[in-house]
């Protein structure tokens, strides 16, 4: 068929995934974005198999049948607390099939160079034998070859940073490699290098065409990739995914100049920007600066830390139970430790009792709980909590001194006081829930050591906290049918 | 070790330093508890059981000091049991270091370590320790229980069948935790409450409570709580004038009135004077707390009550804690008990007196034959009202200079970042081909397209929206696509395992977010 008619879907497609997205604003209109994003898609693969250039039909559609299988027994079987170790896993993929696409383009470019030095004149070539993309490649002068090599290398390094970040990151968040900040020796040397490396390999690209150079910079990619996400821990994963996420896109749009497919270069713009954004939130939600959250870890005490007075003071389920069954407003702050306990559903059971009880009861949510931008959220929707009364921190953060409980699932940093009181916090100056404001505070945790982060938080020390020690799970279950 | 209580012999003290429970919490540390014969009767503790609960029975006092080596009593010891101190033994009880020079310098010639019960330092971490409090707790409570059993009306207000009963007004002078107390049941009895205390940093707590705080007319720098350890400080003549002033006002209307205002070390200010007694109504109620320290009221007696001509009576009851014998026992004895705790940190039964510990140093008056009081100042101070920030306000002129320079600042910096951006693109455009430039042009538009979206995304949808993103950036499919036709083995294997795994991304993308997207729900 003709190439307008490809055109012409493209553009279609790029508009319902701008739709997609920016249907995203809200729960409602979401629902129907999703569907503009399929048809879209769907819209995307047909045009390209029935335009030019494609070939193999049969194999194409079963592969992507094939992939579809396995895509759809993954989504319906995912739990909606490994949602990021998912996300990651798929981030991988896409990279690798940047990094896929981009060697094709090259291979195709040293065919087409091959076929032109043997009859020596572009127009005489018979390019009969070659695919598509290679007839495209023929019609380049030498500054688009140029132009291109550079394309193509930019889109290669870019994919293979992202599938090994994402592998690693996924290993991570599925708890199968170490979520501490691991570097090797060397440090940041050691990117840096890697990084340098990349650099000569494209100048040299660049030169000579050849396929070392360019194997070369993936090899140095990969290990950029792992040795990055390794170095950052744990908990500053929802910057690492949103990163990555916008890695991808990047790596779409770069392989889309080189491919000269503008809707490639659309929707990677898209993605990478809505990475970008995503980052750029998680960052601001912890008041660091994106340099220092992908350099990994956390930066030095700028001097010495405010001790922390008093202690922890423990309570068992009765009084917690007495003093919820007395509260009219009730705001919950859950955080990673609700999703590792799988504690979802015992906190939706004791937000229905409580609201059948005629109480108040809200949840208030970090930007940065959990493990990935939204975790919480879906978490909650998952254990039927409904949406309207789950807020974001700026919504609710006033309403803490009216509030007679707040309650503290699983989470730390997000709710330290020091991040205001201190200035020589590690995390001063970012902002926190301040549940302390509550009456009364109750924190649900396994034990009494320190976050993720190493940081005291003298939350736990002020006079209208109480500790809730045991797996959160265990003990809402308990505390449950004490509200009556 | 072993801890032993004795029958307090102050007259009419009802309280006992151990109870049944305490000494089983005791024993967990390690020591032997021994309690004179009949010590807890009054406070409805029988001998069978302490004797249940493993604590030994001895016969008489003189026995009890002579084999404990640490006595736990309530009341200031008198002259004879500190004889019977001697060297090693710990004593905790009250002491009143401040007004018991003799005791002290008795306690330091035997050599005894004492450990006085009112010096616990106000900070949180003694709360537990801290009985004052808890007996003030009692006292609070037990004020408002007086004062009603002499009160010829109801608290609460009523409309019955046989009339219209108005609720009582009820003003607490002090709200310490004794005036905490008091304005906690007198709302809870339906009374209206007011509360007056000097620091107004407390008034928040007091309106927790449910009272409503009585601001004076007065301008002055209060000097808050803090300095003090959290008590009151002396005030300055003229804001006695207008504290006076307010109170005359509210007099007439007043059916009870309970004071409780105390400074440390000091005769109780007084702060409630005969002309206000006589403006009150007949039948109403005065309860004096500070009666034992000379009292608030003109006209209190200690320990009595009487009727004045205008038939308001006055109550001065010094012994409030020990009318509510048992409950200030169990108190007691478990401050008491978490004193120990705090002593015995390896919980071996042996005492650790460990004189860096802020709370231990405080309390101690004398130790190894040395008289340690007045302790210096805790480390750590009692909590304040955070000094407020002042906020400046700004004139509408300012506001508005302020609101142009911000926006020519916003507008230079939007400027500058557009003339670079061109430059750039200039430049871009200098070297590189125009069909570059055509794709180009359609990436910075669709990145500014994308930022311009993804800001409305709402907060909560952030997990979809990297499903869904994810699901589109395999839109690489399009390009495996395009490859997949080549001649080459090589490509077409890369493109074919290029566009299984765009297939997965795809569909497991969209599926997982439609998934997520379902959950959302709506109450």
């Amino acid at each position: 068929m003709e190439f307008g008619f490809t055109t012409a879907a493209y553009v279609v497609a790029a508009v319902l995934f701008i739709l997609s997205l920016g249907g995203l604003s809200g729960q409602e209109s979401a629902k129907r974005a999703v569907w503009y994003g399929i048809v879209g898609m769907g819209l995307a693969v047909f045009a390209t198999l029935v335009g030019p250039g494609s070939g193999l039909w049969l194999l194409s559609l079963l592969l992507i049948a094939g992939g579809g299988v396995i895509g759809t027994y993954v989504a319906k079987r995912v739990q909606m607390t490994e949602m990021p170790q998912l996300v990651a896993a798929m981030h991988s993929l896409v990279g690798l099939a940047a990094v896929f696409v981009g060697f094709n383009a090259h291979f195709e470019i040293r065919n087409v160079a091959e076929v032109f030095a043997i009859v020596d004149s572009a127009k005489d070539a018979d390019l009969s034998d070659l695919g598509a993309f290679a007839k495209l490649i023929a019609k380049k002068t030498s500054a688009e070859l140029a132009i291109l090599h550079v394309e193509l290398f930019l889109g290669v390094f870019i994919g293979a940073v992202t599938f090994t970040g994402s592998v690693i990151a996924y290993g991570k968040l599925a708890g199968k490699v170490t979520s501490a900040a691991t570097k090797l020796p060397g440090g940041h040397m050691l990117n840096a290098g890697a990084a340098a490396l990349s650099l000569i390999c494209l100048i040299w690209y660049f030169n000579t065409g050849g396929f070392f150079p360019l194997f070369l910079m993936t090899l140095a990619a990969l290990f950029i990739g792992y040795h990055l996400i390794m170095g950052i821990g744990g908990a500053d994963m929802p910057v690492v995914v949103s990163m990555l996420n916008s890695y991808s896109g990047w790596a779409a749009a770069a392989i889309g100049f080189s491919l000269g497919n503008d809707l490639l270069i659309v929707v990677g713009a898209l993605v990478g920007s809505s990475g970008a954004i995503l980052s750029y939130i998680m960052c601001k939600a912890m008041n660091r600066h994106f340099i220092s959250v992908i350099l990994g870890g956390f930066g030095g005490p700028q001097g010495e830390q405010m001790a922390v007075e008093g202690e922890m003071i423990a309570i068992e389920a009765e009084g917690v139970a007495a003093a919820l069954n007395e509260a009219d407003s009730v705001i919950i702050i859950p955080g990673y430790g609700m999703a590792v306990a799988q504690a979802q559903q015992a906190v939706s059971e004791l937000t229905r009792k409580l609201r059948a009880k005629g109480k108040q009861v809200r949840f208030a949510i970090h930007p940065v709980a959990g493990r990935l931008p939204g975790h919480m959220n879906v978490l909650l929707a998952e254990a039927k909590v409904p949406y309207d009364i789950v807020l974001e921190m700026d919504e609710i953060n006033e309403d803490f001194p009216e509030t007679d409980v707040a309650i503290v699932i699983g989470s730390n940093d997000i709710v330290n006081p020091a991040a205001q009181d201190d200035p020589n916090s590690p995390i001063a100056g970012m902002p926190v829930l301040e549940c302390w404001k509550a009456k009364q505070v109750f924190v649900s945790k396994r034990g009494q050591g320190t976050g993720y982060s190493g940081i005291e938080n003298p939350l736990f020390f002020k006079e209208n906290t109480r500790m809730f020690y045991g797996d959160a799970k265990q003990s809402l279950d308990k505390l449950l049918p004490m509200i009556d | 070790m072993k801890i032993g209580t004795p029958k307090e012999t102050f007259d009419g003290e009802n309280r006992v330093a151990m109870t049944p429970d305490s000494a089983l919490q005791l024993q967990k540390l390690g020591y032997d508890c021994a309690i004179e014969t009949g010590a807890g009767a009054a406070a409805g503790f029988s001998d069978e059981a302490y004797e249940k609960a493993g604590v030994e029975i001895v016969k008489t006092a003189a026995a009890l000091w002579k084999t404990a080596d640490i006595i736990a009593k309530v009341r200031q010891p008198n002259e004879t049991e500190l004889k019977r101190l001697t060297k090693n033994k710990t004593l905790i009880s009250f002491f009143n270091p401040a007004g018991n020079e003799k005791g002290m310098d008795l306690a330091k010639s035997k050599g005894a370590n004492v450990i006085a019960m009112e010096m616990v330092p106000r900070i949180s971490r003694a709360q537990k320790m801290d009985a004052l409090s808890s007996m003030a707790n009692i006292a609070g409570y037990r004020a408002v229980i007086e004062a009603g059993n002499n009160f010829g009306r109801f608290f609460t207000g009523q409309v019955t069948a046989a009339g219209k009963v108005p609720p009582a007004k009820v003003l607490v002078v002090g709200a310490g935790v004794a005036g905490l107390a008091a304005i906690g049941t007198s709302t809870s009895l339906g009374a209206i409450t007011y509360a007056f205390d000097v620091r107004p940093e407390v008034a928040e707590q007091v309106e927790s409570m449910g009272a409503e705080f009585v601001y004076l007319d007065f301008e002055e720098e209060q000097q808050d709580g803090a300095a003090t350890g959290g008590y009151a400080a002396v005030s300055s003549p003229e804001f006695r004038e207008a504290q006076l002033a307010k109170f005359r006002e509210l007099a007439p209307e007043m059916d009870i009135v309970i004071t409780t205002a105390l400074i440390p070390n000091r005769e109780a200010p007084k702060l409630w004077l005969e002309d206000m007694v006589k403006a009150m109504k007949p039948g109403s109620v005065i309860v004096d707390l500070a009666a034992e320290r000379g009292g608030n009221v003109e006209g209190t007696v200690p320990d009595e009550k009487v009727v004045t001509e205008n038939g308001v009576t006055i109550i001065g009851y010094t012994d409030f804690p020990s009318r509510m014998a048992s409950q200030a026992s169990s108190l007691y004895a478990t401050n008491v008990r978490h004193m120990m705790t705090d002593l015995t940190p390896e919980k071996d039964g042996r005492i650790n007196h460990d004189m860096e510990d802020d709370v231990i140093r405080g309390a101690t008056v004398t130790y190894q034959g040395e008289i340690t009081f007045p302790p210096p100042p805790p480390k750590i101070q009692a909590i304040a009202a955070q000094p407020k920030k002042e906020v400046k306000e700004l004139t509408p002129e300012e506001k508005r200079a302020k609101e142009v320079a911000e926006f020519k600042a916003q507008t230079k910096s939007q400027v500058t970042l557009l003339a670079v951006g061109g430059l750039l693109m200039l430049l871009v455009g200098a070297v590189a081909p125009a069909s570059f430039m055509q794709h180009f042009i359609v990436f910075v538009l669709a990145v500014f397209v994308g930022f311009q979206v993804i800001w409305n995304v709402s907060h909560s949808l952030h997990t979809p929206l990297m499903a869904i993103t994810n699901a589109i950036s395999s839109i690489i499919i399009v390009g495996a696509l395009m490859q997949i036709g080549s001649g080459s083995f090589l490509v077409i294997l890369l493109a074919a395992l290029s566009v299984f795994m765009a297939g997965i991304n795809i569909f497991g993308g969209f599926l997982v977010t439609r998934r997520m997207l379902a959950m959302f729900q709506k109450s």
